[in-house]
């Protein structure tokens, strides 16, 4: 039996890492809101060591 | 045929596939660490102090996340980021269409394709130095040819813009120049997709009497696309460090108007010499391109799947 949580398997996971990556990125290089720029970086820095994290966890 | 010497067989005689495999690895992985993930770490620890490399034997002060704060909250740094995404989103938009469209030519195997590929190979070859010193002539308002072959088709008189001298132009002058020189390696990495596409799939394709315009964007463009991709990540990677060619077109002007990211990082590192700023200001360019890396190789292996 799987006694990984459902919540915590790899597919919704990645794609929370995905989604936090992708708004970190777009937070970095947007030209309308300097505060918007100010939280992109540990936007993109949680959402990549996330992604490394649960990259490994089962699926 | 060559034998192993005596002396170095008995020394790994004992060792498994695995030791022996790990020993042809490790000089490798020793100067990768050395030139690699070393100067990472320090790095990393560096941004964290107000460090100088022009005053060695000055005290290092831990200035916690000052230097990080500081970047973040810099109009003129988030500015420089905008002109990088500029550069990159305009660049790899124009290297990917022109590079495929090239590769797509190349394929149909006319006569005196391989010329033609060594021809449009030759930009690549070029050093950045030589490249950006020859555009530079190139784009001079009263000899350059470029002006002359603008002012040829639109009547605009040569002498009457500046390229690179131009707000509005200056840009684009580094646009077209990292697209002539970069646009054959896109062409070069499509062409390797194109040419891996199986004739049978084609022909199968004739059978069912597909329009050419429906095999393209049924066989040509998916079978194509994880090469594509792979060619959009090398460039988009690539150009996130651009720093050459703006330094010899441009040097960042006029005023700032091309002054992207690696600009700034560089006149901060080692013209002002506030080694500590400038680390953690690699640093965030550092994240900003591994997680996006990360994305789009999960991306590239799921189209690979399909």
């Amino acid at each position: 039996m799987n006694v990984w949580p459902r919540l915590l398997r790899r597919k919704p996971m990645e794609a929370i890492a995905i989604a936090l990556i992708g708004a970190g990125f777009a937070m970095l290089f947007q030209p309308f809101m300097l505060e918007l720029y100010s939280y992109s970086f540990i936007t993109l820095l949680v959402g990549t060591l996330m992604f490394i994290v649960v990259s490994k966890f089962p699926e | 045929m060559l034998k192993t010497p005596r002396r170095l067989a008995k020394k790994v005689e004992g060792l498994s596939d695995r030791a022996v495999a790990w020993l042809f690895i490790a000089p490798t992985m020793a100067l990768l660490l050395a030139i690699n993930i070393f100067p990472l770490f320090w790095a990393i620890g560096l941004s964290f102090t107000n460090y100088r490399a022009n005053r060695p034997n000055e005290a290092i002060a831990n200035v916690g996340l000052r230097n990080y704060e500081r970047i973040l909250t810099d109009p003129d740094i988030w500015i420089a980021m905008q002109t990088t995404a500029n550069f990159v989103f305009w660049t790899i938009a124009l290297q990917t269409v022109i590079g495929f469209g090239l590769a797509f030519l190349i394929d149909r195997k006319f006569r005196g394709h391989a010329f033609w590929t060594t021809i449009i190979l030759v930009p690549m070859m070029l050093s950045p130095a030589v490249v950006g010193n020859f555009w530079r002539f190139l784009y001079q308002p009263q000899i350059g040819l470029f002006n002359y072959i603008v002012s040829f088709f639109t009547g605009i008189p040569p002498s009457s813009f500046e390229m690179l001298g131009s707000v509005q132009l200056a840009p684009w002058a580094i646009i077209i120049v990292d697209t002539w020189m970069w646009t054959p390696y896109v062409m070069l990495i499509c062409l390797a997709g194109l040419r891996s596409i199986p004739d049978y799939i084609y022909e199968a394709a004739e059978v069912d009497r597909a329009s050419p315009w429906r095999q393209f964007w049924s066989i040509t463009l998916p079978m194509a696309l994880p090469f594509i991709m792979l060619a959009v990540l090398f460039r988009g990677i690539e150009n996130f460090k651009m720093f050459d060619m703006v330094n010899l077109l441009t040097g960042g002007g006029p005023g700032s108007t091309t002054e992207v990211a690696s600009i700034t990082l560089k006149r901060e590192a080692f013209e002002k010499w506030r080694t500590g700023y400038s680390s953690a200001f690699a640093i965030i360019l550092f994240v900003a391109v591994f997680g996006l890396a990360n994305i789009y190789v999960k991306a590239l292996n799921r189209v690979k799947q399909r």
